[in-house]
């Protein structure tokens, strides 16, 4: 690997493409395969983390980079070799070391543990960060077009590896990254021309081979307390299939000897046990089951104890719409009260294809029956494209009790339960039809009442006089049932209900008329919490309630999509009080570990950002012969790699609201900013040539300014005409929204980095340490800043970051940019 | 101080592992390396201190003016230590709960004594247990009833509490290895049924094995966090009704509604 001659060195586009694709790639697979092994708010927080590695490669590089860059080609390769050795070796150490996160109130080496986790994960992410740094310094009078193809890559990356997740499972998925990886140590070796150019690409092939059959003996290690590994436990039970996409791992489990006789919520008066099931776990948990039918309907009877089944007793539904069918409980219910018309819709086509085909026999082929009608999609698009109106609309039970309960959802962003969805669903309901929404009960109770404080406000919007007389709600001991009418409550459904709740032990908490004297009585709670909740959100003193509450149930909006959010900080040292004596699960978790996170990249990032800056006015050339302010390059860099993110993880929310999909949405999204803003990056320098650098960061901050606020008004009102249009043309009208903003959002990081290089060039590596320490931050302070204000806040924040970012670097520099998302 | 709790281990990452055990070793360990009985003794009186200072808080929550002295004096009888791995020994008497294998835990103490309390059981009474673990609930409640039943569907468990509790002297206590669904037909009905496995709905099996007048506590949560306690309640008239507690001092609403 000798040096070439200086002049005869091009930038190795096509490698960095290949690099910085596969580590975005290797960053969301990191993410699936987490999700699988740990729970998902703990793989946030992981891989936030890990990403640092970006961080500490500026740092590295700030104290190293006169000596990389003297040996460019080598150090370029070996960076690359390590990269991809790594994805595979470090996840693979990682999985087997045994974090428990319950456990760390009591046991702080459980930290330790977690420490241990981001180190190992944060070196791939670090290897491959060298390798682009060092292509930024080595070639720095072409920053934009090296940065350009960084960011094109990345948009590829996060497109590919949808469809590889899709065809492959997470660990193959994981070899195809590492071969990638070594197949393009080969490609730089061509790139770059180095006389043993033949050698290296021998040697990449035979690692490419050594990992493929590393990979064979690697297996996922899930955490023992996870719902799958819990039921593999009991003898005779075994996974009959896996499937997975980006939409969960899917693991069947037969259990032989032992029922399942999974019926969440059912009576206490319940006499009936379940028919045989088999269960289907998305990512380890969240147990959903197909339940056997041998044809006698009698075997059904259970599901008739369900808080779910009352709108079947209100009236003889002709027509029900299920979202979220999963092994098809809600279908059999559907059936079960004998409704001739039942249209499901299961996001999941992997799912599906499970009950269709492998337990088509077992489940008497529930979703091919006459009068059943199945579409693969997800639940709130479909119902905003549905021309139909329905007397029914069941919202099942998508998550499961453990995981609700301990707060596990709070970063979750949920479009199904906020007013505007409850105003979709309502405008699709027949006259006198019903919608039905049921939650998981928890003590003190928390999701019910904020289901019932969206569903008042979204009666409201929709001009519904008397909400009080629209709204149903029974409770059992672990589910509620809310019921929103169509049409005002009489006095015949008032009895009806009485008369399911008395035969059921269900507790009646909301019905119009209802007494203090008829609630708690079959499952007594201290107060009859649930009646005087739904007492207060009806009346004159809700929004004191709402204060004075001590979880966080205010309606949830489209803005600020957090249905599972119900942290308070005012509640904070009170329940930190109670803790030792079981008070811990009050907490809600998830929100908690966001701020953990947070907390941690900040410090990490402080040291990460001082230390070489201490090292360099040491060691280097005076700042002040730069003419260079570094706490200007410092904001500069930070603002821009803030806002960059800001911007795209906003925009991202706000597409779902017209793609839907969680996964094509975030996809089609990510890979448009990114792969435009890459566009936008390779003209920079055009743009420089012609008008200097200050002016051309003007003028893309300017362009970031206009189109992401007029986005923010637009935008709502636009998704509503293109609400009908097939998907094809909506992906399409995405992609044309996102491209101008995306363009300019790429000018004015590598229009930064291309006047410090001229300016300061030892700081090089340090704003590029700066802009990744800034998008980890970023991603985690947008989810917080959305949670507490709304995306628009997230945005319009953004906006104000790129400004000072203009104004904050005028002097030698006066220019600009962002960063890519990771 | 670690208990091997994932499935498939592999020697890869051991050295991980070895670095956070020596570490830990020398933080925490080293002062009740080798607890003799009298120190053990000092540990529980301890437990039984934290759990005072924990009711007293609590009490009127769960429906007890304080805790059932019955119930401290048998927690203070039961050696927790020699209910989980020899490791955790040193820690047993913290009020936590600890894995002990097979992905399941031993209760928290606190947990232990408001579930056993909320069972006001008497001598004579036959207790079931669903899901025995440890074993440690089930010494805890031999203790103060006349037999105990418990059924663990876990089989390595099973045997090891078993031998557990025989080692221990506990003649009153039969296991049996099996699903606990149907509960106990032949030894039926019960005073008291204590449900320690999750438990997807209330078994109508367990309701129709409890006596009139009988109670049945359920832990609802995960494996080391317990969210509420649920109470199935049988009237001497036969009906059933279920309460639903939270172990802590804690009402949803401040001043001012």
């Amino acid at each position: 690997m000798n040096e070439i001659p200086n002049n005869a060195v091009r930038p190795p586009l096509l490698t960095i493409v290949l690099i910085s694709g596969t580590a975005l790639a290797y960053e969301v697979l990191l993410m699936r395969l987490l999700s699988i092994l740990q729970w998902h708010h703990f793989a946030y927080m992981i891989i936030s983390l890990a990403l640092l590695g970006y961080g500490v490669s500026g740092s590295f590089l700030c104290f190293l980079q006169q000596r990389l860059i003297q040996h460019f080609t080598h150090s370029f390769i070996v960076n690359i070799v390590l990269f991809g050795v790594s994805t595979v070796a470090c996840f693979q150490v990682a999985q087997q070391i045994s974090f428990n996160a319950e456990e760390v109130l009591w046991d702080p080496p459980q930290l330790l543990r977690l420490f241990a986790i981001y180190l190992l994960l944060a070196l791939p992410f670090f290897f491959v960060a060298n390798a682009l740094a060092l292509s930024l310094i080595r070639f720095r009078d072409q920053v934009s077009r090296v940065y350009a193809f960084d960011l094109i890559g990345a948009g590829l990356g996060s497109m590919s590896i949808v469809f590889l997740t899709f065809v492959l499972h997470p660990l193959p998925a994981l070899m195809v990254l590492g071969i990638l990886v070594m197949v393009s140590v080969a490609v730089a070796a061509w790139e770059l021309s180095i006389a043993a150019r033949v050698k290296v690409t021998a040697g990449a092939l035979l690692g490419a081979l050594l990992l493929a059959v590393a990979i064979d003996h690697v297996d996922l290690t899930i955490s023992p307390y996870k719902g799958l590994s819990q039921a593999l436990r009991i003898a005779g039970t075994k996974v009959v299939d896996t499937r997975s996409s980006p939409l969960g791992y899917l693991s069947v489990l037969e259990s032989e000897q032992v029922p399942l006789r999974h019926a969440p919520g059912l009576s206490i008066k319940a006499s009936v046990e379940p028919p045989p099931q088999v269960a289907i776990f998305t990512d380890a948990d969240n147990m959903t089951v197909i339940t056997e039918d041998a044809g006698d309907r009698g075997a059904f009877a259970y599901l008739d104890y369900m808080t779910s089944a009352l709108p079947y007793h209100l009236n003889s539904p002709g027509h029900v719409l299920i979202l979220g069918s999963g092994g098809g409980a809600d279908i059999q219910q559907a059936r079960y009260h004998g409704v001739p018309r039942i249209t499901a819709v299961e996001l999941n086509p992997q799912l599906v294809d499970i009950v269709r085909d492998r337990y088509q026999d077992f489940s008497h082929d529930i979703l091919n029956q006459d009068g059943v009608e199945l579409h693969v999609s997800e639940a709130r698009g479909f119902v905003t494209q549905s021309r139909d109106r329905y007397d029914l609309i069941q919202l099942a039970l998508l998550d499961s009790f453990a995981a609700s309960s301990a707060g596990l959802y709070a970063l979750n962003e949920s479009y199904l339960y906020t007013v505007e969805a409850l105003q979709v669903y309502l405008r699709h309901l027949e006259p006198g039809g019903y919608l039905a929404i049921t939650r998981w009960i928890k003590l003190p109770p928390r999701d019910t009442l904020k289901l019932f404080a969206t569903a008042v406000e979204a009666l409201q919007r929709e001009n519904k006089a008397h909400p009080d007389r629209r709204l149903l709600l029974i409770r059992s001991w672990q589910t509620s049932t809310l019921l929103i009418k169509n049409g005002l409550i009489g006095d015949e459904e008032n009895s009806a209900l009485k008369t399911f709740a008395a035969d059921r032990a269900f507790d009646v908490a909301w019905y119009p008329g209802i007494e203090e004297a008829e609630v708690n009585h079959y499952n007594v709670l201290r107060q009859p919490y649930y009646y005087g909740a739904a007492m207060a959100l009806l009346g004159p003193k809700r929004s004191a309630f709402l204060h004075n509450y001590k979880y966080d149930i205010r309606p949830t909006y489209d803005d600020r999509p957090y249905f599972f959010h119900f942290f308070k900080w005012r509640v904070f040292p009170e329940i930190m009080a109670l803790r030792g004596r079981g008070g811990m699960p009050l907490l809600e978790i998830g929100y908690l570990v966001l701020v953990a996170t947070l907390f941690k990249a900040v410090i990490a990032s402080a040291v990460l950002i001082v230390l070489p800056l201490i090292y360099l006015r040491r060691h280097n050339t005076p700042m002040s012969q730069d003419r260079v302010s570094s706490p200007r390059v410092l904001w500069y860099f930070f603002a821009v790699g803030l806002g960059f993110l800001f911007v795209e993880i906003g925009f991202i929310q706000k597409f779902i609201l017209l793609l839907h999909h969680p996964v094509y949405a975030v996809s089609v999204t990510l890979t448009s900013f990114l792969v435009f803003a890459g566009v936008g990056s390779a003209v920079t320098q055009r743009i420089v040539q012609a008008g200097g650098h200050r002016r051309a960061t003007r003028y893309a901050i300017i362009g970031i300014a206009l189109f992401a606020m007029a986005y923010t008004w637009l935008l709502g009102p636009l998704f509503a005409h293109l609400a009908a249009l097939p998907m094809a043309l909506k992906v399409i009208a995405s992609v044309l929204l996102i491209a101008p903003l995306a363009y300019c959002m790429g000018m004015p990081f590598p229009l930064g980095l291309s006047r410090l290089s001229t300016a300061a060039s030892h700081l090089v590596p340090w704003a590029w340490g700066v802009n990744g320490c800034a998008s980890v931050i970023s991603a985690v302070l947008a989810t917080l800043c959305a949670i507490h204000f709304g995306f628009t806040v997230v945005i319009t924040l953004a906006v104000l970051l790129y400004i000072s970012a203009a104004v904050s670097f005028p002097r030698v520099m006066q220019t600009t940019g962002p960063l890519k998302s990771r | 101080m670690h208990v091997s709790l994932h499935r498939g281990q592999r020697r890869g990452a051991q050295w991980v592992q070895s670095v956070c055990l020596v570490m830990l070793t020398v933080v925490f360990s080293s002062s009740i390396d080798s607890a003799g009985a009298d120190q053990y003794q000092r540990l529980r009186a301890g437990m039984l201190d934290a759990i005072r200072a924990d009711y007293q808080d609590t009490a009127v929550y769960i429906d007890k003016e304080k805790a059932d002295p019955r119930v401290l004096a048998a927690m203070g009888q039961v050696p927790r230590h020699e209910f989980v791995a020899e490791n955790l020994r040193d820690v047993a008497y913290e009020n936590r709960p600890l894995p002990i294998g097979h992905g399941q835990t031993i209760s928290q103490p606190y947990i232990v004594a408001v579930m056993t309390d909320l069972l006001s059981v008497q001598a004579d009474d036959r207790v079931l247990e669903v899901g025995t673990g440890s074993g440690y609930q089930a010494a805890v409640l031999a203790e103060l009833v006349s037999h105990m039943y418990s059924i663990e569907i876990i089989q390595p468990l099973a045997t090891q509490a078993e031998k557990r509790l025989q080692g221990l002297g506990y003649k009153n206590v039969t296991i049996r290895h099996g699903d606990g669904y149907y509960g106990w037909e032949e030894q039926a009905p019960f005073d008291a049924i204590v449900v320690t496995a999750a438990a997807g709905h209330v078994p109508p099996p367990l309701i129709a094995q409890l006596k009139p007048g009988g109670r049945m506590v359920i832990p609802v949560g995960t494996r080391f966090l317990v969210q509420e306690l649920l109470m199935v309640v049988k009237d001497n008239d036969g009906s059933v009704s279920t309460r639903q507690l939270l172990p802590v001092r804690f009402v949803p609403l401040t001043g001012g509604h």
